[in-house]
């Protein structure tokens, strides 16, 4: 059974979603051209999110990717919530006022963000009220703390991923009367997400990332090629300086049941995360809020359990790290993508497709025989390669698609093949998740004109 | 490795040729020491001046020589043999569509064949034959119609079955084959060798050669070649002829006057193996596989294959020169379907090792034929250039026929086809020649069905009722890059996409035309015209009276407002244009021609034209929108949208009058509509032309008017017997031959062009005779059409082609038309063509080597024409071609 290519893409591109600054005069002044975003499921519900919008209030643009873990309501909320947090940090005091005023006296609110969705995005109606009264609680406190210096991005995007994190926890232990938000934000902060949110101003790039999704940055080189940057570190055993961090933040005691199996307290596969507060709550605080929450709580052996040699909590925290990189001209891309993509693809790679596909030149040097020995059979299985390779750019109208058919399709050579292709999309749902992770990409395109001119 | 392949193909032949005229040359000169580059001066006169050591080039200056023209000088930049010529893969093949070529091609095998012995130059020649593979049977069918024209040529060449094909070529696969043309006499040279071989002879009859000199331009006053300028200084010179390949268009370009020469280049690739384990015979046949865009010979053991692709890399178009064509970049990813097409073909060569990749630069012409002729404004300019990659096969015939024309005033054939005077200016803008390349080079390979029309390049020049036809469902053809109409769909209907149109047989359209034919015959429909040439010639004097009484074959001096058919002939008597003439007033005339004439007409007109600035010749063609009312209600539409009567009372056939339609005054409406049937042409100056047109599709409403096309009229003419210029009438078609005499004046009391011969005709008879033919045992639904060059059988002996063929609605028949021609049972010679010969025999005509019965007739049906008017004048005359 296999699935026909117009089937493999109707699956590919369910979920494809692309913006284009748009331009006034002909002219787009905007150091961001665009983005192209995209997932595919391998979960069922998927766990991944996404999320981008424009600040109004401030410049600049903010895009993320959240890797849920069990389940998706942490992911949802952090991907509902956390703009508004860091837009929230980055507003100017009188702003600020202008936006408490009007809340306080009724009147129309300042667009904060303007959102930039796939129709599947959603937003959780019911907890908006709560959400928003929480958001509101954050700058009035930032309005009495007025610190009259101007916000600093790094400081802004840090403040914001905590202050959300906390809110997330408080909104748990405080509770909810209505038994559908109880239970809602119960679920949230029992669930987990990383967070990797970019944030483009300018020729100012700052990436903020918990846990281990992933943003690179696309670099053409003098001769054209393409080689790829960094810009977050992930947060799991395999980042020496976060187990290090961890192993500091206890006592020596625990050192050996730390990080077991690669995993934080041998369960948790991201160091860094949102909600969790199995491994941020203390034991009584646990068990408190679990007997006297709803029944589904209750009775769900996970959220009951209690990590092996929980001492010491909070083992787990929001805190972002982040990174700031001023763009230059060569600067084409950045890549932000959940660890689904970075699982099977190396960023070298990652950088060259998506170059390749958005200068649509394929770098492929051209062949020449020279003084070699080919025979017609070789060249002509060569060239079929190539022209495979080739075709499978011209499928796609969207980067992040074009990336994840090469995540999911590629064959040793780093082509694209149907077969592979169609095997991997018609798993049954219970064997997907053995094969690939929930996967989500953006791509958010530079403008090097503009980023030149600085 | 440009280096490797030069050696290979072509140096050690190249060595032995060169000391052979190098000495000849040397010998001329004896004050020169060292071995310069340049060690002969150049002469300071000649009679001819060659631009272009390739084989074009040689083969002009070898057929000059020998024809015993003195004081040739040929030009080469860099080397002989060493552009196009020298990466051509030298493929010999007779196999072509078109006549013309056919019988050059045909001729350059068998020069080529004796040239070896004639020069003592190697030449590489080895007659392998050549088999054309057919994956369809719509191929196999245009196979079959090459076939059955090459036989009647005498050339050897069967249909043959794809197990034939096995036992001919080991290597083929041949499971997707429906069969293949098989032609046994078709060679393979080396076609650098050849032109080293012609320019040894060339040499030896005393041609000059150069090497290493650059015609920097041609310098030309009051209209004729004066001389050349060269990097080595002047040559005066009588002729020039321009063979300079790829570089034509730059020269052409080069000097004050710009000569348009219609050429563009393209890459073209081809590949070369090393030897197979048990190396490849070198007898073994050439592979054409045209559905497989390849082409396949036998090299050195290993092969050489090339093709034409689908997407072609044109280039040069801003014009780069440089002095021998460099071997370009191979590209292989280009190549990629090429070589699929290689191996799906001849799937044992997996294993063969590659040697090389060759790209060499072809160049192309708008129409897929070559170009040679004069320049239509310098006299003296020649042209010899654009073979369309078939340079090898054309050489040798192509130089003969130019040197005919610059020796005796015109080849020994009807060269219109490939004429430079086809083109005009509208031709050489770089944009179209880059766009009909492109174009053009797929189009080697690809399916050619009747009736299909170049896609790029179109919308050039249009009438200002485009946009209203269009809006009506008119589909386009284009003639000299004029859009015309040729059908109009009705709305709702929906015709094939392009592709899937193509057929021999009975094509989609045939209703829709069937139903304008009808509207023509019982109503009134109306038919864009625009294209027509339209000349003005007016004088003081009684100058144009006399001037085209001499030019033209009928008598002009006919009362004012009267419109005459006359032949413009040349001095054999054969038919240059054919087209009307109303005279305007004692001293204007007012001439229609066909719309290709544009050019060519001015030409002969400018150059024959005494030099007087009294009489004044005028191309009005932009000037008029015309537009052709045809059918027994025209009288009626035309009456009362200008309150005149117009019955045959009052408006007579063939007459011409300035009359007001509608509000618009000074309409030239003349009672003519080239189909014989009932009707007048309305030339209106072009402001006019919507208010005219609305006002006549009114007016006509209550009459059933419609519009129509080309296709339509095509019908009507050609089942009444008339002939057209261009695809029926040629120079070597007199009027006494196509049963026009009574177009012609011969005691019009002064002499005229051709009038001798027309006399001798008139006292002796003819050699070939135009002839209707209806068919008689053919299914329109079932069987393949008729289209043009069927072979024609009487009494089983072939005795000439169609020229064209149309189906008649009113007949419910085909009608093909043609030349009857008698040869003798024995000798072959050309006999007298009677009035007998032609009614006592069984003719057949062979579609595609089916032969089907016809019935031959010299005169039309008159049951066809509803009226006559004038008796003495019944018109016949028709000038659209397809």
């Amino acid at each position: 059974f296999y699935l026909t290519p117009a089937q493999v893409n109707s699956i590919l591109k369910a979920n494809e979603y692309s913006f284009k600054v748009p331009e006034f005069d002909g002219k787009n002044v905007s150091s961001v051209l665009g983005f192209d975003s995209n997932q595919l499921p391998a979960n069922a519900p998927i766990e991944d999110r996404r999320s981008a919008a424009t600040c109004l209030q401030t410049r600049g643009m903010l895009l993320g990717v959240f890797d849920g873990h069990a389940g998706c309501a942490c992911a949802q909320a952090v991907s509902e919530r956390l703009f508004y947090y860091i837009a929230v940090s980055l507003l100017p005091h009188e702003t600020l006022l202008e936006i408490e005023n009007a809340v306080e006296n009724g009147r129309a609110l300042l667009p904060i963000l303007q959102w930039h969705k796939h129709p599947n995005d959603y937003f959780s109606k019911e907890a908006s009220k709560l959400y928003f009264n929480s958001l509101r609680t954050y700058w009035q406190e930032l309005i009495d703390l007025n610190s009259g210096e101007t916000t600093d991005v790094r400081e802004a995007l840090i403040n914001a991923f905590k202050r959300l994190d906390n809110d997330i926890s408080l909104e748990a232990q405080v509770g909810d009367p209505n038994s559908f938000l109880n239970y809602l934000v119960l679920r949230v902060a029992f669930s987990g997400s990383t967070a990797c949110v970019a944030h483009v101003d300018g020729v100012d790039l700052h990436v903020a990332n918990t846990g281990d999704s992933r943003a690179m940055l696309g670099v053409q080189e003098e001769d054209g090629s393409w080689s790829a940057v960094n810009l977050s570190y992930d947060h799991n055993a395999q980042n020496e300086h976060e187990v290090e961090r961890v192993k500091m933040e206890h006592p020596r005691s625990e050192e050996k049941s730390l990080v077991k199996q690669d995993r934080l307290l041998g369960l948790l596969m991201p160091f860094r995360a949102f909600g969790d507060v199995k491994f941020k709550w203390s034991i009584d605080l646990q068990k408190r809020v679990v007997e006297s929450g709803p029944d589904q709580l209750n009775d769900n052996e996970y959220t009951k359990f209690i990590p092996p040699n929980y001492h010491t909590p909070p083992y787990l925290t929001a805190e972002p790290e982040v990174i700031h990189h001023k763009l230059r001209p060569q600067d084409k891309f950045l890549v932000l993508a959940t660890d689904g993509l970075w699982e099977t693809m190396h960023r070298q790679d990652v950088a060259r497709i998506v170059g390749e596909y958005l200068t649509g030149v394929h770098h492929q040097q051209p062949i020449a025989v020279g003084g070699y020995k080919v025979t017609l059979g070789q060249m002509h299985g060569l060239l079929t390669e190539r022209r495979a390779r080739i075709s499978s750019v011209f499928e796609d109208q969207n980067a992040a698609t074009h990336l994840i058919r090469h995540a999911v399709g590629n064959n040793e050579f780093g082509t694209v093949d149907h077969e592979r292709l169609s095997k991997m999309l018609s798993l049954p749902e219970e064997l997907a998740r053995m094969y690939r992770d929930d996967i989500t990409i953006i791509v958010v395109q530079f403008n090097s004109r503009v980023i030149g001119a600085y | 490795a440009a280096g490797m392949f030069l050696r290979l193909l072509s140096d050690i032949q190249w060595r032995a040729a060169h000391p052979k005229w190098r000495r000849m040359t040397r010998s001329q000169r004896s004050t020169s020491t060292t071995a310069e580059p340049h060690p002969v001066s150049l002469p300071a006169q000649a009679q001819v001046v060659i631009c272009g050591g390739g084989i074009m080039g040689t083969s002009v200056a070898y057929h000059l020589s020998k024809m015993g023209f003195k004081d040739i000088v040929l030009l080469e930049q860099g080397r002989l043999a060493a552009g196009t010529t020298r990466f051509c893969a030298g493929i010999v093949s007779t196999a072509r569509p078109v006549s013309i070529e056919l019988k050059m091609a045909h001729y350059s095998n068998k020069l080529y064949q004796q040239l070896e012995q004639e020069t003592g130059v190697q030449t590489g020649y080895m007659k392998t034959g050549s088999i054309s593979l057919a994956q369809t049977q719509d191929r196999l069918i245009s196979l079959k119609r090459i076939a059955s024209s090459l036989n009647v040529m005498g050339i050897p060449c069967e249909i043959i079955s794809p197990k034939k094909v096995l036992q001919l070529h080991p290597l083929i696969n041949i499971h997707d084959l429906v069969g293949a043309m098989y032609v046994p006499e078709d060679a393979l040279v080396s076609s650098a060798n050849v032109s080293l071989a012609l320019a040894t002879a060339a040499s030896r009859n005393g041609v000059q050669i150069h090497e290493r000199t650059s015609v920097s331009h041609v310098t030309i006053q009051k209209g004729r070649v004066t001389g050349v300028e060269t990097d080595r200084g002047r040559i005066q010179c009588k002729y020039f002829v321009n063979c300079a390949g790829q570089w034509a268009y730059e020269l052409g370009h080069s000097g004050e006057e710009p000569i348009h020469i219609p050429v563009h280049a393209c890459e073209h690739f081809y590949l070369l193996t090393h030897p197979l384990q048990e190396p490849l015979s070198s007898s073994l046949p050439t592979i054409v596989d045209p559905d497989g865009r390849i082409y396949i010979r036998n090299w050195q053991g290993g092969i050489l294959s090339g093709g034409f692709e689908k997407n072609p890399k044109p280039l040069f178009t801003e014009g780069r020169n440089q002095l021998e064509i460099q071997n370009l970049q191979e590209d292989w990813d280009h190549f990629g379907p090429l070589l699929s097409a290689l191996l799906r073909r001849m799937p044992g060569l997996e294993a063969l090792q590659i040697m090389q990749l060759v790209n060499c630069p072809e160049s192309f012409t708008p129409d897929m034929r070559c170009i040679m002729g004069e320049s239509p404004t310098a006299r003296g300019y020649f042209v010899l250039a654009g073979m369309n990659s078939a340079g090898i096969s054309y050489g040798g015939g192509a130089g003969k026929y130019l040197a005919e024309w610059i020796v005796n005033g015109y080849p020994s054939e009807n060269v219109w086809p490939l004429d430079l005077k086809r083109f005009g200016t509208l031709q050489s803008s770089r944009t179209f020649l880059r766009h009909r390349v492109m174009e053009v080079m797929p189009l080697m390979y690809d399916l050619k069905v009747p009736r299909w029309d170049f896609q790029t390049g179109r919308q050039l020049r249009t009438s200002p009722l485009y946009d209203r036809l269009d809006a009506q469902g008119a589909r386009w053809m284009e003639k000299h890059g004029f859009e015309r109409v040729k059908y109009f769909v009705p709305p709702g209907s929906d015709l094939l996409d392009l592709d899937h149109s193509k057929t021999f047989y009975k094509p989609d359209w045939f209703d829709i035309v069937g139903s304008e034919v009808k509207c023509c015959k019982e109503a009134v429909c109306v038919i864009d015209m625009s294209s027509f040439t339209k000349f003005e010639i007016s004088s003081t004097g009684d100058q144009a009276l006399e001037s085209l009484q001499y030019l033209f074959s009928n008598d002009l001096d006919v009362p004012v407002g009267h419109v005459v058919h006359t032949g413009m002939l040349n001095e054999k008597g054969g038919y240059e244009n054919d087209c009307s003439i109303a005279r305007l007033s004692k001293r204007s005339f007012f001439m229609i021609s066909p719309t290709d004439q544009q050019v060519h007409c001015w030409a002969w007109l400018k150059n024959r034209l005494p030099d007087d600035s009294n009489l004044v010749l005028e191309d009005v063609t932009w000037k008029y929108t015309a537009l052709n009312l045809i059918g027994p209600r025209a009288v009626d539409v035309l009456s009362e949208l200008s309150y005149a009567p117009m019955t045959a009372e009052h408006f007579p056939s063939l007459f011409c009058k300035e009359m007001s339609v509608g509000y618009a005054n000074g309409i030239r409406v003349m009672s003519i509509t080239h189909t014989g049937e009932p009707g007048f042409v309305l030339y209106i100056p072009i402001e006019y032309a919507l208010h005219v047109y609305n006002e006549v599709m009114n007016m006509g409403q209550k009459y059933g008017i419609r519009n129509a096309g080309y296709y339509a009229l095509r019908s009507l003419r050609i089942e009444k017997f008339f002939a057209f210029w261009g695809q029926d009438l040629d120079a070597f078609t007199t009027p006494m031959e196509c049963g026009r005499e009574f177009q012609v004046k011969l005691d019009k009391g002064m002499e005229f062009l051709g009038q001798e011969v027309l006399l001798e005709q008139k006292q002796n008879g003819v050699y070939k005779r135009f002839t209707m033919f209806i068919l008689e045992d053919h299914d329109t639904d079932m069987d393949l059409w008729p289209w043009w060059g069927e072979p024609i059988f009487r009494n089983g002996r072939y005795v000439g082609k169609t020229t064209s063929s149309a189906y008649s609605y009113t007949l419910e028949r085909h009608v093909c038309l043609g030349f009857v021609h008698h040869f003798d049972e024995k000798t072959g010679e050309k006999l007298v063509v009677t009035t007998d010969f032609i009614n006592q025999g069984e003719y057949e005509i062979d579609i595609a080597g089916q032969r089907f019965q016809a019935k031959a007739k010299l005169y039309p049906f008159s049951s066809l024409f509803t009226q006559r008017r004038r008796k003495d004048e019944v018109e016949l005359s028709g000038y659209q071609r397809e």
